[in-house]
């Protein structure tokens, strides 16, 4: 249980998909100019990588890896299918976020409503192919650890776009200098908030 | 079929089709004016010789996938040219990740995960969506190696910096004749190895873009 915690924790600030790795920045700048879309589009990042990460974690450990498909019988035991993980990985991504997307809409139109166009979007966003990738280098032991570390990433990239969309709804009231104004300060600041986010670096969970 | 006699005529390197490699690296810049593919671009540009081979694996996948898509524009059906498209782009991005680990092992190994996001570089998905599906494969051909030129001169001007300033080499090799330097007290800047100086090294060059092309100055 200890473990499931630490796995959640080091994945909102240690290893933050932004701050740490600079995943999923294309939408991280692209839809950071108010918070309300911020926390539309950082809610679905949470909902798809906790769906996807366990959901690519059983896959690469009964169908991927090597020596996975043995529970098909001795002949395959030495089988190593690890070099198809991309297109196997990016369809379960992008079939997820379609069945997702149907489910949501069918059973839960205020969120479908609210969430709208992010849900697509979420399909070419880096960090979520970018946790399946991790989870693979990582080798999180259950798949309990594998969803923990979803979810964790999935905070952590919330958090990092609601913070972003506030500064940047404040920061337009500043005099900021003409050629740096948007995208530039923007970068700037997400740098800044980088290095203040690696002051979490040496704990040790 | 009128549009097919024009092309004939039309010579390779026409008037559009050089716009088509010029503005890329200026005015639509992937890096710094459309924000696309920053993902890969942060994280792999501590070293010169890894910026290097991110950029060319990048140019092989968009200039193969704009002209795979390109061919197959019309059988496409459009509800889900998506996931063609992620299919196509996965299985060149494949492709690459078997050569790089066969060939430059250990580069691969440092740009770890970074090759296979190549999948989801919004340039690649970007530039099928807004310019393959929608053009015929030569000129898709040139945008695609327009937009990869864009993407690479801003990977290794950060790389540059970033190596010399980090670790006082390029491209691995210890500059020489600058031991006098460290001897007098300089000392490698170890902050700018760091992710965050990336960040905030591109938004300095998209300054000094923009302070030079004042056209791309945003209102707010």
């Amino acid at each position: 249980m200890q473990e499931l915690v630490n796995i959640f924790v080091k994945g909102i600030f240690i290893e933050n998909m932004i701050f740490a790795y600079f995943l999923g920045m294309c939408s991280y700048l692209a839809v950071s100019k108010t918070v309300k879309t911020g926390v539309g589009l950082g809610a679905a990042v949470i909902f798809v990588l906790g769906i996807t990460v366990p959901i690519n974690y059983l896959l690469e450990n009964y169908v991927l890896k090597e020596g996975a498909l043995s529970w098909l019988g001795e002949d395959f035991a030495t089988v190593d299918l690890s070099f198809l993980s991309f297109i196997l990985f990016i369809a379960v991504i992008a079939s997820m976020v379609q069945l997702v997307e149907m489910i949501v809409e069918k059973f839960a139109p205020a969120l479908y409503g609210a969430l709208g166009i992010f849900l697509p979007l979420i399909a070419v966003n880096c960090s979520i192919l970018g946790g399946a990738l991790f989870m693979q280098e990582r080798q999180y032991a259950t798949i309990l650890e594998a969803t923990s570390f979803g979810l964790g990433s999935g905070v952590g990239w919330f958090l990092a776009i609601v913070a972003i969309a506030a500064i940047r709804e404040k920061i337009k009231y500043s005099h900021v200098p003409a050629p740096l104004r948007g995208l530039g300060i923007t970068f700037i600041i997400t740098g800044l908030m980088g290095i203040a986010f690696m002051s979490f670096m040496g704990i040790k969970l | 079929m009128a549009e097919v006699a024009t092309v004939e005529t039309e010579p390779l390197f026409s008037k559009k089709n050089r716009q088509l490699l010029k503005d890329p690296l200026d005015d639509q810049n992937p890096i710094t004016v459309q924000v696309l593919g920053i993902c890969s671009a942060l994280a792999i540009t501590t070293q010169v010789k890894n910026a290097v081979v991110m950029t060319i694996s990048v140019m092989f996948v968009m200039i193969a996938g704009n002209v795979i898509v390109s061919l197959l524009r019309n059988k496409i059906p459009d509800r889900i040219r998506i996931i063609v498209q992620l299919v196509i782009v996965a299985a060149l991005v494949i492709l690459v990740d078997q050569v790089l680990k066969a060939f430059v092992y250990d580069v691969s190994k440092q740009l770890s995960v970074f090759v296979g996001l190549i999948i989801t570089n919004c340039i690649i998905m970007g530039r099928l969506e807004a310019f393959a599906l929608a053009n015929k494969p030569w000129p898709s051909l040139l945008d695609g190696f327009g937009n990869a030129i864009g993407y690479g001169w801003v990977l290794v001007v950060v790389a540059v910096v970033r190596e010399i300033f980090g670790s006082g080499k390029i491209f691995g090799i210890v500059i020489p004749g600058m031991d006098w330097l460290y001897s007098v007290g300089y000392m490698n800047n170890n902050m700018i190895i760091l992710p965050p100086m990336a960040l905030i090294l591109v938004g300095i060059i998209i300054w000094i873009q923009r302070s030079k092309n004042t056209q791309l100055i945003e209102s707010h």
